[in-house]
């Protein structure tokens, strides 16, 4: 590992001020970024330890959102009340991600900047185009069993690994930040970068930019929900295709459908094609297998990877099962 | 002979009428025996003793409260909670597996909950209170996790021990466990090549009180 500065502002501000050079990085439960720093792939020169900040709070808005401080731990965000009751698709999302000890870690600030746990990107013996621009994909044409098959480019193939982000791109949720010239939020879909071709980049948050809350907006129809996660192993596994979705059935039809799909994109994996599939159609089997081909319909697979796209289907049909029933 | 330092618990120890406590003692001796024997024998081999940082990195003092005692420690800032425990203070209870989370060998609780010392870097633990291993018993009293590990063979080469119960104290704390299937789910942070594992969950269950 580098050698760094460790600093420990207690104050939002000074946090922000203290972050504009380059090479620092801001660290919370440093679940990801000290494993990446022990292999130097990350080599900040300044951590910024931010978690004496305020932003541990979980709180219900009058305009009926939730707003979730981005220092929450993953596993008191997956336990909350409000969460289980309203949203249980973050709930089991979390409690899909990780181990207990990392999920009493990691933070929803970090969460959101995960990184991908393609191989080649953790082997710096290899060419990777996202650690080191202009070198290569080594994925591409190499072992690409986990690797994705939506979103990717010539230059990237790199799933992104984030259980909780495919929650939040299903619920819509808006991303808050502050830097040196103000606040501003993101909505979710535009907060994580496709790889096209700079996959070094991986989100439109600025540097110096401080996460500092995901809001969840109201949706009536929330509490019915549900993740389902496909691994290789039942617990402690990175998703193969994960699904979360939201479904307000009425009298056998769907009103109103949100779809994610994990596991099998470069970046949580909004499919707006299966919530327009789904919306207005009957509750029942063909419905779902309809938006399942719609979800899947741009997919691309490599080697060792076409399985996923079946997977993914099927682990979206038996979610929206769950959720819709079999009216 | 490190290990000799990790088996005493503090919370029951007095301090003598010169205020050594039997940690130190233990300490003075086993450094007083390690000197007269091992030097000799480790010259040449001076990586694997305790190092001055190297030139380049940035250095802290930090204060850490392990197991109810407070320590100052000039540290790498690099430096885990895990290399803090093992090599800077000498309690090499807590294991040190993958390094990288992945196993659960290096599990402590901090303030109560079961983290990963191998991802937490020992200066952003200050005013915290860290639990080890060898903080778990009261004197020569075992905490009930360790009984019940030692009661249902719930180990074999004893390596992911440490881990395995102290993520076990944290489990049973956090309250989320009701069946079979939730204490595979939740302590699935903890690898045990052994395969001691249906030997664990049923300790867990006797401390949980699961039929």
């Amino acid at each position: 590992m580098e050698p760094f500065k460790l600093i420990h502002p207690n104050d939002q501000h000074a946090a922000i001020a203290s972050s504009g050079a380059a090479n620092v990085k801001f660290i919370a439960g440093g679940t990801n970024l000290i494993d990446l720093m022990k292999l130097d792939i990350e080599k900040p020169a300044q951590l910024v330890d931010i978690n004496s900040l305020k932003l541990q709070t979980i709180e219900a808005l009058p305009n009926g959102s939730v707003r979730i401080g981005a220092l929450v731990k993953n596993s008191d965000l997956a336990y909350h009340p409000v969460i289980v009751k309203n949203y249980p698709v973050l709930s089991e999302a979390l409690l899909s991600g990780a181990s207990p000890q990392l999920r009493n870690m990691a933070t929803v600030g970090g969460n959101l900047l995960q990184r991908t746990r393609c191989p080649y990107f953790y082997d710096t013996s290899f060419p990777c185009n996202k650690r080191v621009p202009g070198s290569g994909c080594s994925a591409i044409n190499g072992y690409n069993r986990n690797n994705a098959v939506l979103g990717t480019s010539t230059q990237c193939i790199a799933t992104h690994p984030s259980d909780m982000c495919v929650a939040m791109a299903a619920l819509g949720a808006i991303v808050h930040v502050e830097g040196l010239t103000g606040k501003r939020q993101i909505p979710f879909h535009e907060f994580h970068l496709l790889p096209e071709q700079t996959p070094q980049y991986e989100t439109t948050l600025k540097h110096g930019e401080l996460i500092t809350a995901v809001e969840l907006p109201p949706i009536r129809y929330s509490a019915k929900s549900h993740y389902l996660k496909v691994r290789d192993r039942h617990s402690y596994e990175f998703a193969l295709a994960s699904a979360a979705v939201a479904l307000n059935v009425s009298n056998g039809r769907i009103e109103a459908a949100r779809v994610a799909l994990g596991g099998v994109g470069t970046k949580p994996w909004r499919s707006v094609e299966a919530e327009k599939a789904l919306v207005g159609a009957a509750a029942d089997e063909q419905s779902y297998r309809n938006a399942a081909e719609a979800a899947l319909n741009g997919a691309k697979p490599f080697k060792d990877n076409a399985f996923k796209i079946e997977l993914a289907k099927r682990t979206l049909v038996r979610a929206l099962k769950t959720v819709g029933g079999m009216s | 002979m490190g290990n000799n330092l990790g088996i005493s618990n503090t919370d029951d120890e007095e301090p003598s009428s010169n205020g050594t406590t039997r940690r130190d003692f233990l300490a003075q001796i086993t450094y007083a025996g390690a000197g007269l024997t091992l030097v000799p024998l480790l010259a040449g081999t001076k990586d694997i003793l305790p190092q001055a940082p190297p030139p380049n990195a940035e250095t802290a003092t930090i204060n850490l409260t392990v197991n109810g005692q407070k320590h100052a420690l000039n540290i790498d800032e690099r430096t885990t909670l895990l290399d803090a425990l093992r090599e800077n203070l000498q309690m090499t209870g807590t294991k040190k597996g993958c390094d990288h989370g992945q196993c659960g060998a290096c599990t402590v609780l901090i303030n109560g909950r079961r983290v990963n010392s191998c991802l937490t870097f020992a200066a952003m633990c200050q005013g915290k209170e860290i639990i080890t291993i060898e903080g778990l018993a009261k004197g020569d009293r075992l905490h009930p996790m360790q009984e019940a590990f030692i009661k249902h063979d719930a180990f074999q080469c004893g390596y992911c021990t440490p881990g395995q119960i102290c993520s076990a104290v944290g489990l049973v704390n956090e309250g989320h466990v009701h069946n079979d299937a939730d204490i595979h789910e939740l302590m699935s942070g903890n690898i045990c090549r052994c395969g001691a594992y249906q030997n664990i969950v049923d300790a867990i269950k006797e401390v949980q009180n699961i039929a």
